[in-house]
């Protein structure tokens, strides 16, 4: 997992993005742009955060699940 | 060995959509797909912790940054695991100060390199030669070099490679022998004998006919 650690908790990869997603970015490309990271990356790590329950996916768009805030928040 | 043998005979080639993968790669699980839009080179290397191979990833570093300004993306893989693929590029690093910014596929079931045609049973059966596979935007191999497990790669070659297909794609033009950015470019060739003839009078540097090129 490259945006979720083995203990659950968002790399800071991970965490760049569920903070450009808390900015409102909802594209991988925006994501992309907004994180800093390579737009490959970002797609992979979408697939994990949605698979963890910190993101979640509306079409080809994504957003910070309430989980997702959790974890910024802690 | 004979179902080495099968799947080699089903390599791609030029102009078809590049094999789809899902792989473990050093920066998680990567989908061909996840490269949709930018360009990607997939290049194989027969083993980690291996001279020529070390030489080539450093190498594949120093341009990594000319290629990211043309839009390319780099995936290395060899039939090797994942921590040893991090063991070693820590290693380089550590060793050589140069730190590879691309992910690595650990294809230890040789998914990657069966459906890529890496494996060549003359050279080795269980590591990959060097390939280098250059994908466009939409998906489809432009370009397939093989090179021994002997011999490094040369990176210019792969720039001019990226920057002549950019050029051909972007100006409908074809690239000469030797061919580098700033150089005359070479015209399609006519195919009636009306355009050939037309083609003379156009203004472009012709030895004859079918051999015309001009400045972009």
């Amino acid at each position: 997992m490259a945006c979720i650690s083995p203990d659950g908790k968002p790399t800071e990869s991970g965490t760049k993005m569920l903070r450009a997603l808390q900015a409102g970015s909802g594209s991988p490309e925006e994501i992309a742009k907004e994180a800093g990271l390579p737009l490959f990356r970002v797609r992979s790590g979408l697939r994990e955060l949605n698979e963890a329950g910190l993101a979640s996916q509306k079409g080809d768009r994504y957003e910070l699940s309430p989980k997702g805030g959790e974890v910024l928040g802690a | 060995m004979e179902e080495v043998k099968e799947q080699i005979s089903h390599m791609p080639r030029i102009g078809e959509p590049a094999p789809a993968f899902e792989a473990v790669t050093t920066h998680g699980k990567l989908k061909l797909d996840d490269f949709k839009g930018s360009w990607l080179i997939l290049f194989s290397h027969p083993a980690d912790f291996t001279p020529v191979c070390t030489t080539e990833f450093i190498a594949f570093s120093e341009i990594y940054p000319e290629l990211q300004k043309r839009g390319v993306e780099l995936l290395g893989l060899s039939v090797d695991s994942v921590s040893s693929h991090i063991a070693w590029v820590r290693n380089v690093e550590e060793k050589t100060k140069v730190k590879i910014p691309f992910p690595i596929i650990a294809d230890l079931n040789k998914e990657v390199s069966m459906a890529y045609g890496m494996i060549h049973p003359g050279q080795s059966k269980t590591e990959t030669v060097r390939c280098v596979f250059i994908i466009d935007p939409n998906q489809i191999i432009r370009t397939i070099l093989y090179y021994p497990l002997t011999t490094g790669r040369n990176m210019d070659e792969i720039l001019r490679i990226i920057d002549a297909l950019q050029t051909t794609d972007k100006n409908a033009v074809a690239t000469p022998a030797n061919w580098r950015p700033g150089d005359m470019v070479v015209v399609p060739p006519p195919n009636t004998q009306e355009m050939a003839e037309e083609r003379l009078k156009q203004g472009y540097e012709c030895t004859d006919w079918y051999l015309c090129k001009k400045k972009l």
